[in-house]
Parts: C-alpha cells; structure tokens; sequence
C-alpha cells in the first residue's frame, strides 16, 4: 500500500475508492463501473456458458438437452422447443429470459445447472452480468481467438516516462487500471544475469560479468542482447521449450523402450534458432518440408518433428491400433503445439466447447494418416534405430548439408522422417481404429480459418500454407504467447496450450494481438520479438515483491514488478557445471548419460533392448548441458524430473513449477553438485588472493553479484567454522575432495582450505537466489 | 516462528499453499507444517473443495499389483469344463468374433487348456484356490474376490495405464496422484504417494514412471520410489563427508542467508524454500528409520518368508508396504513383474506364486494383527486375465495363454470390503454371465471406499475437467461391508 502512494496521486484516489465499494464486489465493480465498459460477451459471459452450460447446452449435439444451444443465438433466442411461449434468452428483457429464471432458482427441479452435474452454481455477481448481458441486447461475439487479431493504437497512459516500448503502453494501462505502479529499473548485475538466461541459459563467466557491469555505454543493455543471440547457447536454450511442445526423447517409449535415434533433428531445431530462421520457415519445413518446393535432406529432416511420438514394440499389437494411435498423437501435438486448441476432444464426439466437430477432426488427422508409415513393425528383438520412412544420412552428407551434425559415428545415420502415400481416411466412431463410417478429405480447421482448397493442397504442404498464412487467427498468438510464457513464466493467455472457448482469456488481449501482429509484420522474425519483449520496461523492471504487490497482484498478473522464476530443470544443471567451469560447450550429437542414481532404468525394464541397463558416460560426456542429457522415455532422468521437467510423453505446453523436499535433497545431494563445488573450491583454492576474495569469487560466480559485506561476513564464518572442523576430522579432507570422477590437474597445495571452500561452495549452490531468475 | 517468515506466510496464504503444491490434502501437511496457518477465513476455494465427501471406509491403499498379468484360471476361476475339453477347439458361440492380439490372430485353432493345477474350494465363501498360492488361500475368509472384471485394452501398456490412470493414452494423473491431491499424507516426514518395484523370473513386462506420473497434477503428488536397499529414495543419503551435526550447520546457515534474501525480495517463494529444505532434513531421519527392514522381529520375519530380508524382493516390499503405511503413508503402490505366460505358463506360474504368496498373504495377516486391516485397503491383481485357450504349442501340462481382457479376477481386503466372491464367467471362463465390473467402477469403488465421490472429484486442465473415472463408473455397492 505504502508504495502505491508514494508512487502515484492517481492511484491514491482508486485506492479509497476500492476502500468504499468492498473487496467482494471488487471483481464486479472493476470491470463495469469503474472503466464504464459495457459487458463483453468473450469476456465477461462466454467463459460462463461454457464452463456451466456447454455441456448440455453447446456444440456437441449429441449430448444437447432439451434441443437449446446456447452458444448459437439463432437456437438461444428461439422458443423452447419444450416449454411453448417460453424463450431461453429474450435480448433486452431479462424478466422474460428463462435463462435468468433458471440460474436463479434453488429449486433442484428447476436450476441451472442441475445439482447432478456437480456444475457450480452462479454467483450473484455472474448472474448480475448474464441480466446486465440481456439487458443490453445480448450480443454474441465470434470466439476471440478465432478473429484475426488486429494492431489497436496505443492506449494512453500517464506514466508514459517508464515507457520503452509499446508494450509498456498496454502493461501500463491495465496497471494504472487496478491502481498499481511499476518497479524501479532492476539494477545491471540483474539485468546482466536475466539476459543470460533467458538468452542463454547459462550464467556470465567472471570476465564477462566484470566487462559488462563495467561497460559505460548507453546502449550497453541492447549489445548485451544482441551478442548473447549470438552465442551458439542462445539455440540451446531457445530450444528447450520446442522440444516440450515437439515431445523429443532419445527412446521408443513402451514397455521394452528401446533406444532410436531422434537426436539429429533436436540439433536441426538448435540451428535454426541459432541462424534466426524465421517462425514460418520453421514451421513450413516441420510440417511439409519432404513436400516443399526446392526441399532437400535437411528440409526433410525438418519433418522428423512428426515422428518423435512413442513407438510400439510390443509383440502382439495390432498394427492399425498403433497407426492410428501414433497419428492422433500428430494431431494432437499441432493442435496444441502450433494452434494451441485441444482438438483432440473431438476425436470420439463433437467437441463441447469449441466450434469443431469429429468430421473437422479426421480433416485434419487425414493430413497425417496419408504417411507411408506402419504402426509396428515387428517386436523389440529387431528393432532399428529409426522407422519407415526413414532419411538415411551418409558419411558424405555429413561433410556437406549435415556438416553441423556432431557425431562421432562413422557409419548411416537413420532417422524417422515423413513421407506420404493414398490412403483414404475415415470417421472413427468413438475414436476406435476398427469403426471406420463415412470418408473424409484433409482439411485445416473452418471454424479457425476456411481452408481454400484453390489456395491450399490437400496435403501436409496445403497445411504449413494455411498455417503460416497471416490470416490464420492462432498461429502467430500462440507462438508470441509461448515465447512470452517462456520469459515471465506465464503467458498472457496462462493456458498457454489451450486458446479454446474453455482456455483462460487473456490477461492482456490488446496486447497479445499487437505483439502477434507486430511478429508477422516483421516476418515472424523471432529474435526481433525477443528482444522486443526484453527491452521492455516490463521486463526490465526489478523483481522486488512489495507488500502492497502481495495485496493487490499476488500471482502477478499486471506485471508490476518482474517475476522471480526457478530456473528450469536443465538450466540448473547448466548454472552448476558452468558456474565451476566443468561445463563441456558440445553443442548436439547423441544424447549423454551422466551420473544417476542406481537402478533408475533397472528396476523397471523388461529386460530386453538396448537400453535395460544404464551405463553411465565417463570424462567429457559427464559435463554436457542438461538438455542433452539422454532421455528414455519410461524412466525419464529423475534429477530433471524432480524440477519439473516434461516426461515428453506427449507434447507438453507448460511445465508446472513447484518447491518440493525433494528438490533440496537433490542439490545438496547430487554428485554432479557435489562434483563442481569440489572443482571449484580447488580452483579458487590454487589462486593467489585472499580466503575472503576466494569468497567473494565463488559468491559472483554462483550469484552473478557482489556479496554484502554481512554475507560474506557470514560466509567466513562458515568457512571457518569449516576449516577448524577438518583440522579436527582430518580424515574427512580427503573424502570432501573426491566428490566425482574429474581429475583436477594440479594437487591442491592446502587441502583443509580447499575441502572448506567446497562446502562454502555447495552452500551457495543451495541458496535459493542462486537458481532463481530474478 | 521468526516474524519475517511470519510475515511472508500471511501475506500470502493461497500462493503459499499452491506453491507448495499440496492439492486439498495437502493442507494436513501443511497445517503440521506451520501451526496456525489456515486459520485465517476467506479461503473458501479450497474449503469447499475439502475431501472425503463423506466418512471414509479406508484410510490408505496397498495397491499389490501382479504386472504382466496372472491367470485368473490357474488361480482363481477353477473352469473343469476346461480340463474335460483340453485340447480341443474353443467353440466359435463362445468366442463370438472377439478381437484378439496379433500373437495369436493367426492361429489357425484355438485348442483349450484345462489348468494343471489342482483346486480347494473355501466352502463359507465358495471361493475356489489352486495349490500354487495356499497362503493366500489360508486367508480366504478375508478376500473380497471380483471374478468379473474387464477391461478394454488388449495389450500391456495401454491396459496397465487404463489401470493406473483411468485412460489407455495420455498423460492423465495416476490413482495414487489422485488420492495424494485429493487426501493429502497422514505423514508429514513422508510423501503421501510411494511406489515399489520388484520382478519374478517369469516373462516380463517393463514397468514405466508414467504409471506413476502426476499427469496434469502438480508434480508433488507423483509417485515417489522407495526401496529397502541403500539408498531408499533417490538422493536421500548425504555424501559421506558431511554428518548430522554437519548438515544441521549447513542448512541453518542456508536458512540464514535465504531469509536476508526474503527480506530483501519479499518474495514468498523463498519461505517456502526454506520449510522445503526443513522437510528434506525430517525425511532423512525418517525415511531411513520406516524403510529398515533390520528390526522386525523373528515372527514377522518367518511371517513375511526370508525373502522379506532381501532389498528388492516383493516379500522385502511387502514388508515395506506395511511399514510405510502403517507411518501413514495414504498410497502404497507394488509392481511386481513376470506374469506374462504366453508359453510355458505353469512353471513360470509356480515360481512367481513362490514370489508372492506367502508375502501377500502376510501383509493381510500383519496388517490384522495390528489392527490395521479395517482402515487400509489391499488390492492384488494384473491388467487383464488370459486365455483359455492355449498359445503355441499344447501338451497334457504345459501350455501357453494369450491377453484376454474379457474377464479376469482380482481381490481385495480390509478398507471396508465384504469378504466373498463376486461376479461370474461363463463355463469355459471367455464371457462374464453376471455382474460385470468394468476398470471404471473398479476405480470408483475404490474412491468410494476412500469417501470420495469419484464423480465430484475434478481437477479442471486446459479448458475440461478429468477425473480418474473419465465419463464412467459405477461404485459396485454389494463389495463395502
């Protein structure tokens, strides 16, 4: 509160209001009153009707009760077919609606909705919008997410001094809305940390923190971005969250979980990013690139996006289950990853929520069943590192197109690719492989934009067209939302895989349509969008939390301050390794396995294939980014799982984000932790200053910024306690050095000191700023 | 408590509590946690959200699960129609067109093959027993057996998903994550949700964390696994170097320079992070003290067979089983593999019955005689039955049996489950003939007995909300006492 009214007069004058009016009416009165804006139907009554009356009431007709949708007006406003006389919404009258009448009783008998669908019933203030909603004419609008979104002008504001950018313009204006007021501008060695990791994933060496916190130029921040975009890390970790959305994994899934050979497509995405390829590239070549005119190998190898679903290698399954199986799953993943719908709900019903039937469903899933591929192609005991169709990459082509491709195999390398073949596709009733009814042509989504078939083939290249086609409502939000996600750990649309009618709205649609439109007028340029959001006063803001940011926007929906994030699983492994200089730089190649725990793999295998036992890499291969850490698909690495990395059993939009024991006991505990304090503490122990710089070092090192003077008053206390504590146990010294498999290259010349620093280290790897974006 | 962490947790209750990520249950640990904390009124949400529905039946669930499948007629559905017919061709009226795997859709016969196996009958149930599992039927008055289950998947791993998480496909929260979010732990020191792996000699099928994934459920409620051997839960043991006392500095100055951190950044997240840290240094006292198996008494150990000693066995698991929830924890979950009898059948079948019966029946009786048994709920059995007919070749006593989901046995104790035989298969045990149990009403049943309306028991992700049951579902009311 206090800062609220340090910061603006303004503020005060809607603070008091808010005191008048009440909290319980908050939510009401701060949509209607206060900004006077008539009541939306996307906004403010549609997410109603489809969370309590879709169901019964929308477009799945089979389920459709007492002939009333109402979602279509025609159907909403005419009479009840089972109650003459009597209209479920009459516009203008909310006396006469049925509708109101009916959310409004108690009497089991007659009140929406009924008490057995376990369906909350409305609050008074929702009903008072559904009255308010009538009363002005009952509107309907197209769904937003399915309307091209537009450039809107710039909302005024007054704090336009903390302006950088136009997105600022619409933070802005919804933070003065709910009467909050921005942060000050973060300090540099946060700016500095933040960039290098969300551009990066990796923490500043100690050069470069000591050049950049030192550097006088104005422009300093956007030289900063600029060079980290162009570090091969940037690709690394831009890739993260498509290989979530795109599901990779180095193995088949399935019970026996064999080992296959993805990995060259997973560094196909890391070069993309890192050549900026532009989002419409790179969807066109991962969606039709055996298709495209003037294609080649790697345009193919682009399309292996497809095939990095589960495979089975289960003897005895029935090959067209699987087909069809591993087809949904493609269907799947571009609804959500691409078009961010779940249209996988119409695949046994019309869907109730959203405008898409099963017929629009198989239109789509018709794309993908014309793929020459087989659903199973004989048990584990002849397994083959890719299936059919393949793309075979030779020694040759590794000199030359695949010169990128890090590996130390000198043979072929197979990968799962697409290719198509006639095949006719069919309705499945309820889903099922064997109930095929009436046949369907591919198609893309009418009810998102109409597919013209004089414009768009009716194969996967007709596909990536209508995606990439400025017009087509989702594609640049989505993506835009994803990247925005990925940098404030939240989207503004929050359900980030979902922009259907039961999704969240989102918290700034002006916004999110300027960005989206603003990412196509500059040829879906990624990096230009990137760093169109990081130079934002938004994003550049501090992330201290005030009380009065707890009262007022506890999760942080108007941004007015920049979030604290855990770094993501893989990150934290990065920030570990590199931090202590053991970190191997390898971009790509085959999947690593460093240290685990006994019996990960063991103790659930069948103990057929490849992959029944783990044995562990040794040397270089330990130090190797988390991403490319192998992933096996049913005993997935557990230190990644444990912060919440995807399973990548299917495409997964969102990670959750939690704070668990077990996550403690895996940074104090984890040998690779252990391991790079060890080799840090022996290195900082070899230089010639101070105990008490070594301190500090390690300190800006880990934290990216000068200690207080108390903490490392603190730290040397610790650090003492420690060094008389070993002089006390000295057979503990040696034990607190061996700590991993890395040989240090000199001896450590004084060894309690040495042993000391490494607990010092393993401390400050454990502090909860260490692995938090802040 | 220190004022500042105070401070934080009532600041933000609801983002604590979310972060924290413990569902609705999750406020019994959380309210162990922090004394005082839900306290405060206004938290609506979630008070209406509070599980059971009604009084429950079971307080926790020893899930005894036989991967890979058992034959519910060398075990259980004794058909002498079988041993009359062996040999002979499965009459087409029987088998009725019914889908079968790519194993055995080829073959041009399907000759049946009566059980090799001799049979009690326990005469006030009239539940039938093979000789290869006389423990298990030494408990017999205990067991409520279903020898009409069914389900709808064919092959392994979609059917033991459909088992774990109510779906064939798809990413869904598995039963135990259900009950984690839902009930929460009894157990502060202890996740409410712990997973046991063991395998048999007989032909196996792989087991695989998504079973045990939290699906769309925050990842605090998967399954976390134990052992009985060195290191019971990954990650748990501290290097050698570092000693209690040790720890205890570490983590008290971790503490100190995370709450500066708090007060400087305000941020909530950081408290969180220090009681996290809190509760790892508890389960490492506790985890390693509930998971020895060193002081259990002469009798248990005789009780439990000598196996019960050795880390990883069921029999150890078992054992373990009991322990972790007799400390409360709420799900309890044990796979054990080597089931898959597609040929060689009986001899794989005597030793995996040597594996698991006397430990099964141990557990019921252990369980009993600490009076725990009305309160834990124990479920035994595999993803589907099998055939009746033979795989491969067939000869007087050996043969093999394909997947057969059409029916299939599994039993259950305690938690408030009648003792006795429910449901019926035809004379050559292919077709359910009376009170068929789908895995829907399975789940919903076992959530009943746990007070929870499977029904009303949602969690709303990307625009639906999903329960365990799906769509389906009927609790099977004649099973609860």
């Amino acid at each position: 509160m206090l800062a609220l009214v340090r910061n603006k007069k303004t503020s005060l004058v809607l603070l008091m209001l808010v005191a008048i009016v009440g909290l319980s009416i908050y939510y009401f009165t701060s949509n209607n009153v206060f900004t006077q804006k008539p009541i939306s139907y996307n906004k403010d009554i549609r997410p109603l009707l489809s969370d309590r009356c879709f169901a019964c009431h929308g477009p799945d007709i089979n389920k459709m009760k007492a002939g009333l949708r109402l979602d279509l007006p025609a159907s909403a406003f005419a009479e009840l077919s089972k109650n003459k006389g009597h209209f479920a919404i009459v516009p203008g009258s909310p006396e006469r609606s049925e509708l109101i009448r009916r959310i409004e009783s108690s009497d089991p008998h007659v009140m929406m909705p009924q008490p057995e669908s376990h369906l909350a019933k409305l609050t008074p203030a929702e009903i008072k919008l559904f009255k308010q909603w009538i009363k002005e004419g009952a509107k309907y609008e197209k769904h937003w997410a399915f309307v091209a979104p537009q450039k809107t002008a710039l909302p005024k504001i007054k704090n336009e001094d903390w302006t950088k950018n136009e997105i600022d313009y619409f933070i802005s204006e919804k933070m003065e809305e709910k009467g909050l007021s921005p942060n000050e501008q973060a300090n540099k060695e946060n700016l500095i940390k933040r960039a290098f990791i969300d551009l990066n994933g990796l923490p500043p060496t100690y050069a470069e923190l000591q050049t950049w916190t030192k550097n006088q130029n104005q422009n300093w921040y956007q030289l900063l971005l600029q060079q980290l975009m162009k570090k091969p890390a940037y690709g690394e970790k831009m890739s993260i969250l498509w290989l979530d959305l795109a599901r990779y994994s180095d193995s088949y899934g399935y019970q026996d979980d064999n080992i296959r050979t993805q990995w060259p497509w997973r560094d196909w995405v890391i070069k993309a990013f890192n050549t900026n390829m532009h989002y419409d590239q790179f969807l066109m070549q991962q969606i039709a690139g055996d298709l495209i005119p003037n294609g080649n190998k790697e345009t193919i190898l682009a399309t292996a996006f497809w095939r990095n679903h589960k495979y089975t290698e289960e003897g005895g399954v029935i090959e067209e289950e699987y087909r069809v199986t591993n087809n949904i799953d493609k269907t799947r993943t571009f609804g959500k990853a691409i078009l961010g719908v779940t249209i996988e709900c119409a695949q046994c019903h019309d869907h109730k929520y959203d405008p898409f039937s099963a017929k629009d469903y198989y239109q789509l899933y018709a794309f993908f069943n014309m793929s020459k591929e087989k659903g199973y192609e004989g048990d584990v005991s002849i397994s083959t590192p890719a299936k059919t169709p393949k793309l075979f990459i030779s020694a040759e082509d590794r000199k030359n197109i695949f010169a990128y491709l890090n590996t130390k195999d000198t043979g072929k390398i197979e990968v799962s690719v697409m290719g198509d073949t006639v095949r006719p596709t069919y309705v499945l009733s309820r889903g099922r492989y064997d109930a095929p009814t009436t046949e369907v042509k591919p198609a893309g989504i009418n009810a998102i934009m109409p597919y013209d078939t004089t414009k768009y083939e009716r194969n996967r290249l007709g596909l990536a067209k209508w995606t990439v086609n400025k017009r087509n409502p989702l594609t640049a939000r989505v993506f835009v939302n994803f990247i925005w996600q990925d940098i404030f750990g939240k989207g503004l649309v929050k359900t980030s895989g979902d922009f259907g009618l039961q999704g969240e709205l989102p918290t700034h649609p002006e916004l999110l349509d300027w960005l989206a439109v603003d990412f196509m007028e500059h040829n879906w340029d990624i990096q230009y969008l990137v760093t169109k959001i990081m130079t934002s006063a938004t994003y550049t803001q501090s992330s201290i939390i005030h009380k009065s940011h707890l009262e007022k926007d506890p999760e942080n929906t108007y941004y007015a301050r920049s979030p604290r994030i855990r770094l993501k699983a893989e990150l934290i492994r990065d920030w570990v390794l590199s931090t202590s200089g053991l970190l191997n730089p390898v971009i790509g190649g085959p999947s690593v396995k460093p240290y685990q725990p006994k019996g990960v793999w063991e103790s659930t295998t069948s103990g057929r294939g490849q992959l029944a036992a783990y044995k562990q890499d040794h040397g270089e291969d330990l130090y190797r980014r988390g991403m490319y850490t192998f992933i096996k698909l049913t005993a997935p690495p557990p230190s990644m799982i444990i912060f919440d990395a995807s399973n990548r059993d299917q495409c997964e939009a969102k990670r959750s984000n939690t704070n668990t024991p077990l996550q403690a006991l895996t940074m104090l505990n984890d040998p690779t932790v252990l391991e790079a304090s060890r080799v840090l503490a022996e290195k900082l122990s070899a230089e010639n200053m101070s105990v008490a710089d070594k301190i500090n070092k390690a300190f800006s090192l880990i934290l990216i910024r000068t200690p207080s003077s108390n903490e490392t008053n603190r730290l040397m206390a610790y650090f003492n306690n420690q060094e008389a504590y070993l002089k006390a146990h000295q057979a503990l010294i040696q034990k607190t050095l061996s700590a991993g498999e890395y040989q240090s290259t000199q001896k450590n010349k004084n060894a309690i000191e040495a042993a000391a620093l490494m607990k010092t280290c393993l401390l400050l790897y454990n502090l909860e700023e260490t692995i938090t974006k802040s | 408590m220190n004022e500042f962490l105070e401070h934080g947790l009532n600041q933000n209750r609801r983002k604590f509590l979310s972060k924290l990520s413990l569902g609705l249950g999750g406020m019994a640990l959380g309210s162990l946690m922090i004394p005082g904390i839900f306290d405060a009124k206004n938290e609506d949400d979630l008070f209406n959200n509070v599980l059971p529905h009604f009084a429950p039946k079971a307080k926790r669930v020893i899930y005894l699960f036989q991967n890979g499948a058992p034959s519910q007629l060398d075990l259980f559905d004794y058909k002498p129609m079988l041993q009359q017919m062996h040999g002979e061709d499965l009459p087409a009226s029987i088998r009725n067109g019914q889908r079968l795997t790519g194993m055995t859709a080829n073959q041009t016969k399907f000759p049946l093959a009566g059980t090799r196996f001799n049979f009690t009958q326990n005469k006030n149930t009239g539940a039938y027993f093979s000789e290869t599992i006389p423990h298990i039927a030494s408990i017999s008055d205990e067991l409520c057996i279903i020898r009409s289950l069914y389900t709808e998947a064919i092959n392994h791993d979609p059917a033991l998903t459909f088992f774990q998480t109510g779906a064939q496909v798809g990413n869904r929260p598995s039963m135990g994550s259900w009950i984690s979010y839902g009930l929460g732990s009894e157990n502060k020191n202890l996740p409410a949700f712990t997973v046991l792996l063991s395998k048999g000699k007989g032909n196996g099928q792989g087991v695989y964390s998504k079973l045990w994934s939290n699906g769309f459920l925050d990842s605090i409620h998967q399954g976390v696994q134990f052992s009985s051997g060195e290191e019971p839960v990954k990650y748990l043991s501290d290097p050698e170097f570092i000693d209690r006392g040790d720890k205890r500095k570490m983590l008290d100055e971790i503490a100190e320079l995370n709450e500066q951190s708090y007060k400087e950044m305000g941020d909530p997240e950081i408290v969180t992070k220090i009681q996290q840290y809190e509760l790892a240094y508890r389960m490492q006292m506790e985890v390693p003290e509930v998971t020895s198996l060193q002081n259990e008494p002469e009798s248990i150990v005789k009780m439990y067979g000598p196996d019960c000693l050795l880390p990883g066995t069921y029999a150890a698991n078992c054992l373990l089983a009991r322990k972790l929830s007799e400390s409360g924890v709420r799900f309890v979950q044990l796979y054990h593999q080597g089931w898959d009898g597609h040929n060689n059948l009986p001899n794989e079948l005597v030793g995996q019955c040597k594996d698991v019966d006397q430990p099964s029946a141990a557990l019921i009786k252990d369980l009993k005689q600490r009076g725990l048994l009305d309160e834990t709920l124990v479920i035994w059995g595999g993803e589907f039955g099998r055939t009746n007919y033979c795989q491969g070749k067939l000869t007087k006593d050996n043969y093999g049996r394909d997947h057969h989901p059409r029916c299939f046995t599994i039993w259950m104790a305690g938690g408030g489950t009648k003792p006795g035989v429910y449901g019926e298969t035809d004379e050559f045990g292919y077709n359910i003939t009376n009170l068929p149990v789908h895995v829907h009403d399975f789940h919903a049943t076992v959530m009943h007995l746990m007070g929870v309306d499977h029904e009303k028991f949602t969690f709303k992700h990307l625009g639906r909300r999903y329960r365990l049951t799906d769509v389906a579902g009927n609790v099977v009311k004649e099973i609860i006492s």
